[in-house]
């Protein structure tokens, strides 16, 4: 019965996102307030309806209702409580339902908060996110319908959760993820309804910055948590594949941070207004393409759930919808929203016209590398994969060409600067980073120039913030006061910006000082790996709640001192019999010790054993965490509430301009 | 020059040379980067390079599996029903690496025709099959779990 009612649900909220995508946006269209006025009660009927459907799908994991197809085939009476409610979207029925969910709670936020928007504009947002609703509504009700019964035949138990997905990271990854993913709709929405009512103003940035910068940070924090997940449950202590289907969260992200700055720019000194409504539409695009990729089983993928092709030509249709009508829309309109405001090229503007051409490029090459093989496959051209090396060679440069920029972005100014001034503000921290650069690398021993460059870069990063941070506090005169004067989407982007830094010395330090070793190993012996001493003492037969483990047990010396003990596990998994490796590791701010079990060797107990030395590899996630939480704190600035909607002409905009 | 002309012509000129650089960057990233997917059919016919960066992927042979006692080299045979590749590698396989089931494996040919493997990829779950490996099969009629059609 109740996976009925969570049919019927989703039924009833196909309806209301029909509803919301047409009359709101007729009634803009003949400036009906009545129809206009539905748009917030509808977006909260949406709201309303998904969740039911969801709770009701919950409700099915949780009572192991087998009779439920996407519950039989996605999950186990032995399976820990936490892990049956997880692996509702541990599937592509369920994971596009909580899509769904998600895209309602935006639609719904959008409609709470916005309560300073004016009424054409809210209706139109809400109309054009009620039809992208309408899109993945359909889509989940046509051809992945979460609730199809399995009668009469019901299964007595189910076959399972894919034990990869049996991990805390992944209960909160999918949902991260999907909120940024489904965030860029807001953006994508306003960008729309800019389009629509041929108004694009400061105005118009104001309202979808803050918003598109939750959304940021919620994508970063959700590929954080996923790059985290296959470093610890893999079993390779790899955190980043280039795996088509991590570019595909990835894209929308390059293109998403070069949409909060240009958003910036649009809202400060109201320049790039097309440029940015464009960005808007492409990331959202790139959003949907991932969507696509992932679920058409194009892709050879952990993420690839299911192949059914009907459903990739669904998506591909919606995409083709999506991105040819809004690029219609946006060849229409945006000839009649340019703008004429110049600007020098020693300022603000064009450093943060160069971050926007260097992500716009990264995510172009990302997309051509990841499109490249399905390009050539449905040409007939052979059966390609790209590499990790071909997005290192892109990829690489381009992020170091960013960095130098990036340090004078936060101490410049808008409009119009000049060289002297950032030589006098900038010579001293350029010089300490360079100092930075040159001894930091030694404490760790052995010297690298790549380690060296990135030290000098992320420096160069710190100090300008830093510099920039005296400036605006005053000079240190009255640092109380200065301090709360800054405002919180200053914080935000300075957070955002040392996270970076931190990033880019994760990413270098890990990838040039990591040492592993393969190697067969039997209780009682050792192995010397980076200084530390890895002594197997013994192998050991386990149970957990639905698996069984050989787990061998280690301890790490380092000199006479016990620095851990680690305990990595090799399970089976027994609804399915399916194996699995879970590493053991000992987290350190400045190392990670990483021991993974292979497979048995021999007859005398032997194993094959994966031991890793990882300096600073938290680092990566520590950024991108201080990202995440910047992204976040930026909305909360005052300006983001108070003002009601007069629209502020860019000459007052220049006022602000010194504000971040 | 009117000044916003020459600030566009100085727009251009920036995004002209630097994209020139992007496309740059991408031939050289893609050079040796890229590697195609050979069916075990086709490298047994000799139509695969030697030496050169390649994936072959196909059924891992019943009983193929040969594990040495002392070190992680590894030997086994990969088939796609109508001929079939061996392949040495050294290192920990993946979990649902198995016999009977599909693996792809990448590295290069030698000149007697062994794949000497730098990764070996498996399957993910019990389900999936690598989409070349199926097509592979297909292709010799079998069918995606290697059952004759």
């Amino acid at each position: 019965m109740i996976p009925e009612i969570g049919h019927f649900a989703l039924i009833m909220a196909l309806a209301l996102a029909l509803i919301l995508a047409i009359v709101p946006a007729w009634g803009a269209w003949c400036r009906n307030v009545a129809a206009m006025s539905l748009a917030p009660g509808l977006a909260m009927g949406l709201l309303f309806f998904v969740s039911i459907s969801f709770v009701c799908l919950a409700y099915a994991f949780l009572q192991d209702d087998f009779s439920v197809k996407v519950v039989a085939s996605n999950s186990n009476s032995l399976l820990p409580p936490v892990y049956k409610f997880s692996a509702l979207w541990g599937n592509h029925e369920g994971s596009l339902l909580l899509w769904a969910l998600i895209l309602c709670a935006w639609t719904a936020a959008v409609a709470l908060f916005s309560s300073q928007l004016p009424l054409l504009v809210l209706s139109r947002v809400l109309s054009v996110m009620g039809g992208v609703a309408v899109g993945f509504l359909s889509f989940s009700l046509l051809t992945s319908n979460p609730f199809e019964r399995l009668l009469p035949s019901i299964p007595s138990d189910g076959s399972d959760l894919n034990p990869l997905l049996q991990d805390p990271g992944l209960i909160i990854h999918p949902p991260l993820l999907y909120m940024g993913y489904v965030g860029f709709s807001v953006a994508f929405a306003f960008a729309i309804a800019a389009l629509l009512g041929g108004r694009l103003d400061a105005a118009w940035a104001r309202w979808s910055r803050p918003w598109t910068n939750v959304a940021w940070a919620f994508l970063s924090l959700g590929i954080m948590l996923g790059s985290w997940w296959a470093y610890y449950e893999l079993g390779w202590g790899g955190w980043w594949f280039w795996d088509p289907v991590e570019n595909a969260s990835f894209m929308p992200w390059l293109a998403g941070t070069a949409l909060i700055h240009s958003l910036a720019v649009t809202e400060k000194r109201g320049v790039f207004k097309s440029w940015t409504v464009l960005l808007a539409i492409f990331a959202f695009s790139l959003s949907l393409l991932g969507t696509f990729m992932v679920r058409s089983g194009v892709l050879t993928s952990v993420h690839a759930f299911a192949t059914d092709p009907a459903r990739g030509m669904f998506i591909l249709l919606f995409l083709a919808v999506v991105v040819g009508g809004s690029l219609t829309l946006y060849a229409l309109r945006a000839p009649t929203v340019s703008s004429r405001v110049g600007f020098s090229w020693v300022s603000r503007e064009s450093l943060l016209l160069l971050n926007n051409v260097v992500f716009l490029v990264a995510t172009l090459t990302v997309l051509f590398g990841t499109l490249f093989p399905l390009i050539m496959d449905a040409l007939a051209q052979g059966k390609y994969s790209v590499g990790p090396p071909y997005f290192n060679a892109v990829f690489v440069p381009l992020m170091a060409l960013l960095a130098p920029f990036m340090g004078l972005g936060p101490v410049s100014r808008f409009k119009r600067d000049t060289l002297p001034r950032w030589t006098s503000e900038l010579l001293v921290p350029a010089v300490a980073a360079i100092a930075c650069g040159l001894t930091l690398p030694l404490l760790h021993g052995e010297y690298n120039l790549w380690v060296a460059l990135a030290v000098t870069l992320a420096g160069w990063l710190l100090l300008g913030l830093l510099k920039d941070l005296w400036f605006r506090i005053g000079g240190g005169r009255d640092i109380p006061t200065g301090l709360r004067r800054i405002t919180p989407s200053y914080w935000g982007m300075f957070l955002a910006h040392l996270g970076f830094a931190a990033c880019v010395i994760g990413v270098v330090a890990t990838t040039q000082y990591s040492l592993e070793r393969d190697l067969k190993m039997s209780p009682g012996e050792r192995e010397e790996l980076a200084g530390y001493e890895y002594r197997f003492i013994e192998l050991a037969a386990v149970r957990g709640p639905n698996f069984v483990a050989d787990e061998a047990r280690f301890e790490v010396w380092s000199g006479s001192e016990l620095v851990a003990r680690l305990a990595p596990q090799k399970r089976r998994y027994l609804a399915t019999g399916s194996m699995m490796t879970e590493a053991a590791i000992d987290p350190g701010l400045f190392r990670d010790l990483y021991v993974a079990m292979g497979e048995p060797i021999g007859e005398e107990g032997a194993w094959a054993i994966r031991l890793h030395y990882k300096p600073m590899v938290r680092w990566m996630w520590l950024g991108a965490i201080f990202m995440g939480i910047g992204g976040i704190l930026t909305s909360f600035d005052k300006r983001y509430r108070t003002q009601r909607s007069t629209s502020r002409s860019s000459a007052t905009g220049a006022a602000h301009a010194t504000q971040a | 020059m009117h000044p916003v002309r020459k600030q566009r012509l100085y727009l251009v000129l920036f995004i002209v040379v630097f994209s020139s650089a992007a496309i740059g960057l991408v031939t050289y990233g893609l050079r040796g980067n890229i590697n195609l997917f050979f069916p075990p059919a086709e490298v047994a016919a000799g139509k695969a390079p030697v030496g050169q960066a390649i994936r072959v992927g196909g059924m891992v042979v019943q009983g193929s599996v040969e594990r040495s006692d002392n070190s992680l080299a590894v030997k086994f045979e990969l088939t796609d029903y109508k001929a079939s590749v061996p392949v040495v590698y050294e290192g920990i396989l993946p979990d649902l690496f198995d016999e009977g089931q599909g693996a792809v494996a990448s590295g290069t040919l030698n000149a007697q025709g062994v794949l000497q493997a730098s990764e070996v990829l498996a399957k993910h779950d019990e389900n999936y099959m690598p989409p070349e490996v199926a097509d592979a099969l297909e292709s010799s009629g079998y069918d995606h779990k290697g059952n004759p059609k």
